[in-house]
């Protein structure tokens, strides 16, 4: 099973793809919007990147709840238990 | 028993001539902003649209169809005499009946054809494409119009700032005809009815005039499923496509998806991991989203101004409300 560290660099990795942000910026406690500058269209693009790369579902609905980065690894740490 | 006689086709259809009408109104962001309290910054960065073009009320569906048609029929050298079929793809023909394929094909002096509209939204252009290239393989038509026209400036609610950057006015044509070689690969097409909402005219004529202001009902659109959708699912078609018609990625010249939004554009071309050879149709940044006319538009221009040379490959792809989709390779005329 993934570690949080693990699954918050290759979700860092993904975001840096998608939107070029830096991963290393792409840490827990930061906002995609405020932080992290990644507009909803960008979020689509990491949220469908990431269901590929981790086996998960993130459905549109959930996509919203996924603020900070740190809410999004937790999401997808549920799913794969799940 | 007496047996049929069968139908008699051409063994292969092509495109012959293609000719654009692009309305002449040149609205910037600016223009559009205040309305829904947004910025030139935003649009731009959430679209790639910097000005979209808009009709005058003379610029109407028919009169832009003409005018594209003209154009195509020149390019192509087939007189409006040869013409048997004209088929429009459109969803801002305001008439429910009679089609606007019949009076356009009147005006352009065609020789009573069959004539008639498609409704299939941002994607009718491809299909009118399709229907032409079997029509005329099939032996119920030798040289047939198809036009893609759109006045989305009608149907675009000012106030929505989901919608309101986004769609244009303008026409495509193209004139299809027989060859001895393939010029229209395998249509690739299909619908997902469970998604019908995303993309629609937001309530029935009836409903309309019931209410006590009637107003337009305008197109409303979810954005990000429409993004989602199209960004990845439609990737996928164009790379079926790619593959029924026997042609890799490297072998393409030209990629001409639906200019709904230039961040799809970006989004399909990654994830279809284009060579940096092909070049990619941006017409949206100054004609907007013309709906079924943003394909010809986009290849007209690339004709025109010489991106694109007579029998280079295009993979077309489009998608839109139904939601629905359609896409094929075919040779550059």
């Amino acid at each position: 099973m993934a570690t949080t560290e693990e699954v918050r660099a290759d979700l860092a990795e993904i975001v840096n793809e998608v939107a070029g942000v830096p991963a290393d910026d792409v840490q827990l406690d930061k906002s995609f919007v405020d932080d992290l500058d990644v507009d909803s269209l960008s979020m689509v693009e990491v949220v469908v990147a990431a269901e590929e790369k981790f086996d998960v579902k993130i459905p549109d609905d959930e996509v919203k709840n996924l603020k900070t980065v740190g809410d999004a690894v937790a999401y997808i740490e549920r799913a794969q238990n799940g | 028993m007496t047996g049929l006689n069968p139908s008699h086709g051409s063994r292969h259809a092509t495109i012959l001539g293609i000719g654009s009408y692009r309305a002449s109104r040149v609205i910037p962001n600016d223009d559009i902003v205040d309305a829904i309290d947004s910025s030139d910054e935003w649009i731009q960065q959430r679209s790639g649209i910097r000005t979209r073009r808009w009709a005058t009320p003379e610029e109407t569906v028919q009169s832009m169809s003409v005018g594209a048609s003209r154009k195509a029929l020149e390019h192509s050298g087939v007189d409006a005499s040869q013409i048997d079929a004209v088929i429009v793809a459109t969803v801002s023909h305001m008439l429910q009946t009679p089609s606007a394929a019949t009076a356009i094909a009147h005006e352009l002096g065609t020789d009573r054809p069959v004539a008639f509209d498609i409704s299939a939204a941002c994607a009718g252009f491809c299909h009118g494409v399709a229907l032409a290239s079997d029509m005329i393989r099939g032996g119920s038509a030798h040289h047939v119009l198809v036009i893609g026209v759109e006045r989305l400036s009608d149907l675009t609610n000012p106030e929505d700032r989901g919608t309101a950057f986004i769609f244009s006015d303008g026409a495509g044509a193209v004139v299809v005809g027989p060859s001895d070689e393939p010029g229209i690969g395998p249509v690739v097409w299909g619908s997902d009815g469970e998604q019908f909402d995303l993309i629609r005219q937001r309530e029935d004529w009836r409903d309309v005039i019931r209410q006590k202001n009637p107003m337009m009902p305008h197109l409303v659109m979810q954005g990000n499923a429409v993004f989602r959708w199209a960004a990845f699912e439609m990737a996928k078609i164009a790379q079926q496509t790619l593959d029924e018609s026997g042609i890799k990625v490297e072998d393409l010249d030209l990629f001409v998806p639906h200019q709904a939004n230039m961040r799809i554009i970006d989004a399909m071309a990654r994830s279809m991991k284009l060579p940096a050879h092909v070049k990619i149709a941006r017409d949206i940044a100054d004609q907007g989203n013309a709906s079924a006319a943003s394909i010809p538009l986009a290849l007209d221009r690339m004709v025109t101004e010489g991106e694109a040379k007579s029998g280079d490959l295009a993979l077309l792809i489009a998608f839109g409300a139904g939601l629905s989709y359609a896409s094929q390779v075919v040779k550059v005329p």
